[in-house]
């Protein structure tokens, strides 16, 4: 597990160029141009289960999805930011990839600390320090308990077309 | 204790009496805005657009604006898509291309109405807080989602509200004034939030009111709301659209806000947002004398008639310094051909300029306009990040449309009230 640290406001722009925006909507199209313009060694080097450490603001800028889709691909475990730019935040719901709004917990993080998530607890441990995170809504839950916006749709039809 | 304008809107709209600040409530919104990124939206549900088809043929609304004409084959190919999924499934709303930018039809259509509820695929669909609709961006997965159940869900969010006072200066515009906000509170300053404005809102015209709520979401709001005044009723009945036909949600007198802003708009300059955010604000002469090697005057921010017109006055009998460009990108088809009768459009021709087809053109990066490495662009969009415009070593300022157009006959950034002064 790495840890990818990155500072405040991280926009949409940086997560994942606009230019792209009408060519690439798959999550293979997107992997090669996640982050292009902020850190061009995430794309070679990131592997599933690392996890993203960030400032303020995260995600600020466009309602572009693809950010959180890429990210989701290639199996980032988590991002824990001091806070999230709603629409990206509301994006990483109907995605499921876990987002950790915890201030106490980034301004701890020093390179090479030992970065632990047990979500179902609600903890983050960093180093030996254990920081709480509050959960999400119920409503919330059940869509990221369906694995997905589209999934919990999915289901919702079902039921009411079985009625 | 009494409702703001996000309480008020989402009680009616769930059929309560009340609603708590903080509260989710399930909502059917009136109208969902996507664009060309609809073709992305439906490959995501194709089968299940098979089996229920869409929920209602009118909620969707559907505008080919942000790569038009087709840059590319894949581009065309989704235009395609799109047009073969509004014929099949009769979606009422449809524009296709040269009609205009997605926000700007919404607005001149009557398709954001007072106290109705639009969401849209869009970061920018804020904008249409400026007829006091409750409108904010979701992504691609919630729009497919919403094609096929008509509902979602939204937090009821708390409200910073903005008290405006006096009137704007000549040569200041509404995109000073929302600069200046931005620069004050920073771009995560109003994050969660729904931002109300009052006070003197009677001086400021629907367009401008467009330009400041377009960029709520810049601060990170969730809505940017004008409660609706006698502007706002003269704004629509000059679109056919009567009182009786929609309902104006005001806010309670003592609704209890987050916190309170005073801005007196007399006292606002001119501004310019530096590279590479839109929160870092200077006035004007701290920037004057910056080289530019692009202009673009437009966008969904400032491509509005009162913008070209403005623009235009500074440039009447004047010439692009050489070495530069200017770029002219209008709203709408309606306001282009506006602009040409009022000799607007010539004014900008004779000055040297090019103007685009009403679009998203260069303002996102991929086509019509994209920056070479090192060079500079000075723009009335609203927006300026890192590589926005296509290319992560060039640079993007962000102005009124009075300072694009001074600026752009000196080849640099100048204050635009010497301009307009002579």
């Amino acid at each position: 597990m790495r840890v990818w640290k990155y500072g405040d406001d991280i926009n949409t722009d940086m997560l994942f160029p606009g230019k792209y925006t009408y060519t690439c909507s798959t999550p293979d199209e997107i992997k090669p141009h996640l982050l292009e313009d902020l850190d061009p060694q995430f794309a070679l080097n990131v592997r599933s289960g690392d996890i993203i450490i960030a400032g303020k603001n995260f995600g600020c800028g466009s309602s572009r999805e693809q950010p959180v889709v890429g990210l989701k691909a290639v199996g980032i475990a988590a991002v824990v930011a001091k806070s999230f730019a709603r629409i990206f935040y509301r994006s990483s719901i109907n995605q499921g990839l876990l987002l950790i709004e915890c201030p106490r917990a980034v301004e701890s993080y020093k390179e090479g600390d030992f970065v632990e998530i047990v979500a179902e607890k609600g903890i983050i441990k960093i180093a030996e320090k254990v920081f709480k995170f509050p959960p999400f809504p119920k409503e919330v839950m059940k869509i990221i308990e369906s694995g997905g916006l589209l999934e919990y749709t999915r289901k919702k039809l079902k039921e009411k077309n079985l009625n | 204790m009494g409702m703001t304008f996000i309480q008020k809107i989402i009680a009616t709209k769930s059929g309560k009496d009340t609603v708590e600040v903080g509260e989710i409530v399930t909502i059917k919104p009136d109208h969902l805005l996507t664009h060309d990124n609809t073709s992305a939206i439906i490959q995501k549900i194709d089968g299940e657009l098979n089996r229920y088809g869409v929920v209602d043929p009118e909620l969707p609304v559907i505008v080919l604006d942000h790569v038009i004409p087709a840059a590319s084959e894949k581009n065309a190919a989704g235009h395609k898509k799109i047009r073969e999924f509004v014929g099949r499934f009769g979606i009422k709303n449809f524009y296709d291309i040269g009609e205009g930018i997605c926000h700007q039809i919404v607005y001149e259509k009557g398709l954001a109405l007072p106290g109705t509820i639009v969401l849209g695929s869009d970061s920018h669909t804020c904008s249409y807080g400026a007829v006091g609709a409750l409108a904010t961006g979701i992504d691609r997965t919630e729009a497919a989602a919403l094609l096929l159940s008509g509902q979602t869900w939204l937090k009821v969010a708390q409200t910073i509200k903005i008290n405006l006072t006096g009137s704007l200066k000549p040569g200041v515009s509404a995109k000073d004034l929302i600069l200046q906000i931005i620069g004050d509170i920073g771009s995560d300053g109003a994050n969660y939030c729904v931002v109300e404005f009052h006070g003197d809102i009677e001086s400021l015209s629907m367009d401008q009111r467009f330009t400041i709520a377009n960029m709520g979401v810049e601060m990170g709001a969730k809505a940017a709301i004008f409660p609706v005044d006698g502007v706002t009723r003269e704004f629509l009945m000059g679109c056919g659209i009567y009182k009786e036909m929609y309902r104006e949600i005001i806010p309670d007198k003592d609704a209890e806000y987050l916190k309170e802003l005073d801005y007196q708009m007399n006292k606002i300059e001119p501004v310019v947002a530096l590279p590479h955010k839109v929160d870092n604000v200077k006035n004007v002469e701290e920037v004057e004398g910056v080289d530019i090697d692009q202009f673009l005057i437009g966008t969904c921010t400032n491509g509005r008639l009162s913008d070209l017109r403005e623009a235009a006055k500074i440039l009447k009998g004047k010439r692009v310094a050489g070495g530069s460009r200017l770029l002219i990108l209008p709203a709408s088809r309606s306001i282009l051909m506006k602009a040409v009768k009022e000799g607007i459009i010539n004014i900008f021709l004779e000055a040297g300029g090019t103007v685009l087809p009403p679009g998203c053109g260069p303002c996102l990066g991929a086509h019509q306009g994209v920056l070479a490495p090192g060079e500079r662009c000075l723009s009335t969009a609203n927006r300026n990040f890192k590589g926005r415009m296509g290319c992560k070593e060039a640079e993007i300022y962000l102005a009124s449309p009075a300072t694009v157009a001074a600026s752009a006959i000196h080849g640099k950034i100048v204050d635009p009230r010497k301009e307009v002064r002579g």
